[in-house]
């Protein structure tokens, strides 16, 4: 088998260590697919009546009210599952990185990279299947997307893409953690991101330095290019930013996570 | 490929510092191919930075290290095809079970579905662990642990195997279980280098032992070779009154006795003709013994002598 060849069979065969690993340790995947959910219902129920009041031309699609503020914080509460999920990524390299195995891995003739492509892939299919679940219970409460085959295939590529971006920086993170508890709390900035974007309220409602930061941080773009595909609001050059966005941090994370994985210290 | 007496890990002047606090300062030894190799030493004396040298985990800042043929710093790959490392601190997948763990190994080994599951099943029978193979290695006792840790290791058929600490904190039961197994590998043609701070482990297995001591190898030869280093062999005598004892220590050089347990030891370089003269001159005095023992210096008063007191006397041995 050529080089190639052997990188991708050893990348599947990390891939597939690391679902059964997620999968025998279930109770971290449900509790940040749970914390998802919890601010979903606490938006739409405790917040959603009187949020949805001064959304007015925000609110698409003509729902009003409650149903209207679901519709318009579903796609944050998307991203705010991407954030949850990654943080659990941290929490895993860091503890696969502190355990014996890994250096049974380092000595052994694989592909140096498939330890981590395999994480990063694991992390990617439980981010998408939490993703799934969130839409199907955001549905199931009313969230009614207009979106086509396309638009809904453009959503979930983009969900994707963004996903795969975060994972590759949580990955760095995790690497980077001297402990598995600091790793547990770097993450945390990326979920505060969603909140300091347009996921539950519109930018333009922030008072005028939070509103600049909101609007030049990845989360914005990535939320209305998501709304927009979802429920129909204009999306104009936010696509190209949320996917810009994406491929750089991707690459940089990618980066950075290699680095640290070679050099990481050996004691 | 017959490679018998060539050397199946050579290391020279190898040094390692890990923020000014030098852990190996020039070490150099050499493994003939399907032998066991000891290296011993007590805590913090570099025998793990050692292993992880020479399997390629971390690379040294001076010297020059071959394994299995292939230089460490050029060819790593081509090393880790070839070598299987054991380390001090369990490398298994906790949230899975024996046999998943086992199925990874045969995985990352590229082996074909058959063959990778002929041999997982034909190690865990080997190691004992068919029986268990289905549960979770967390519930696995810690014997358990290490001979799965040494199947998983043996799942790619290493031609040279490094051993950290292999029998550190395992019952006497298991460390038996755990001594024969790495018999049976060199039995087979491989080769294996095992660090231990157990003197005893050293002696039972290897055929040679280097002492390492603050980075440096101190002593190195045969468990016999290093036996002879050291002074301390004796003869006991065991005799039946106060008489005896002081007749018998009066013609005897150098004994020192003990009046209460009417014991006498007579220090001997072990050799037959230094007993029989002992036994002649017993026989000379008419002194009547009920008991004699030899007692041969074993590898605590090497380590002990080498370790403790690193004298020239010690260092200029050949």
């Amino acid at each position: 088998m050529t080089t190639i060849a052997y990188t991708l069979r050893d990348s599947a065969t990390m891939t597939r260590r690391n679902v059964r690993r997620l999968l025998r340790y279930p109770s971290m995947t449900i509790v940040l697919v749970g914390m998802p959910v919890v601010f979903l219902l606490l938006f739409v129920y405790v917040f959603g009546g009187q949020l949805s009041h001064g959304l007015g031309g925000a609110l698409s699609g003509g729902h009003v009210g409650r149903n209207g503020y679901l519709n318009y914080v579903a796609p944050g509460v998307l991203l705010l599952t991407v954030a949850a999920a990654v943080q659990g990524t941290a929490i895993v390299v860091a503890m696969d990185m502190t355990s014996g195995i890994i250096d049974r891995f380092r000595t052994m003739a694989i592909a140096r990279s498939s330890v981590l492509t395999g994480h990063v892939l694991a992390a990617l299919i439980q981010t998408m299947a939490g993703l799934a679940f969130v839409i199907g219970f955001a549905v199931a409460l009313g969230f009614r997307p207009t979106a086509g085959v396309v638009p809904w295939l453009a959503a979930i590529g983009l969900l994707g893409l963004f996903a795969f971006a975060l994972v590759w920086l949580a990955t760095a993170l995790g690497l980077a953690a001297k402990s598995v508890e600091t790793a547990s709390n770097t993450p945390m900035f990326i979920m505060l991101l969603v909140f300091l974007g347009s996921g539950f309220v519109p930018a333009s409602t922030m008072p005028a330095g939070l509103e600049q930061f909101a609007r030049y941080q990845p989360f914005t773009p990535v939320t209305e290019t998501l709304r927009g595909l979802l429920t129909g609001t204009p999306i104009g050059s936010n696509g190209i930013e949320a996917v810009a966005w994406s491929a750089g941090i991707a690459f940089v994370s990618y980066l950075w996570a290699i680095h640290l994985y070679r050099h990481r210290r050996a004691s | 490929m017959s490679t018998t007496g060539q050397s199946a890990i050579v290391a020279a002047g190898v040094r390692k510092a890990f923020d000014e606090t030098t852990v190996l300062d020039g070490v150099d030894l050499t493994v003939a191919e399907g032998t066991i190799f000891a290296l011993l030493g007590p805590n913090g004396a570099g025998k793990t930075t050692m292993v992880r040298i020479l399997s390629t985990l971390i690379t040294p800042d001076a010297g020059q290290v071959c394994v299995a043929g292939h230089d460490v710093a050029r060819e790593p790959d081509a090393v880790r095809g070839l070598i299987g490392v054991t380390g001090q601190f369990s490398a298994l997948d906790d949230l899975c079970t024996g046999l998943e763990n086992m199925r990874l190994m045969a995985d990352l080994n590229h082996l074909g579905s058959s063959a990778g599951r002929s041999r997982v099943s034909e190690l865990l029978d080997r190691f004992g662990l068919a029986d268990a193979a289905h549960k979770p290695v967390t519930t696995y006792s810690g014997g358990m642990r290490r001979r799965l840790d040494l199947a998983m290791t043996l799942v790619g058929n290493p031609r040279v195997i490094f051993l950290d600490e292999p029998t550190t904190g395992l019952d006497p039961g298991s460390r038996r279980m755990m001594w024969d197994s790495i018999r049976e590998l060199v039995a087979g043609g491989v080769t294996i280098l095992l660090t231990t701070q157990y003197l005893d482990e050293a002696d039972e297995l290897a055929d040679r032992i280097a002492v390492l001591d603050r980075g440096r190898i101190v002593a190195e030869g045969t468990a016999d070779e290093l036996k002879r280093r050291v002074s301390g062999g004796h003869v006991r005598l065991q005799v039946p009154t106060a008489r005896c004892l002081h007749g018998a220590v009066a013609l005897l050089d150098g004994a020192s006795y003990d009046e209460e347990k009417l014991e006498i030891e007579v220090p001997t370089d072990g050799t037959v003709s230094a007993l029989r003269h002992l036994l002649s001159v017993l026989d000379d005095g008419d002194i009547e013994v009920d008991q004699l023992s030899i007692h041969t210096p074993d590898l605590d008063d090497v380590f002990f002598a080498v370790t403790g007191h690193p004298t020239e006397e010690v260092l200029a041995l050949p």
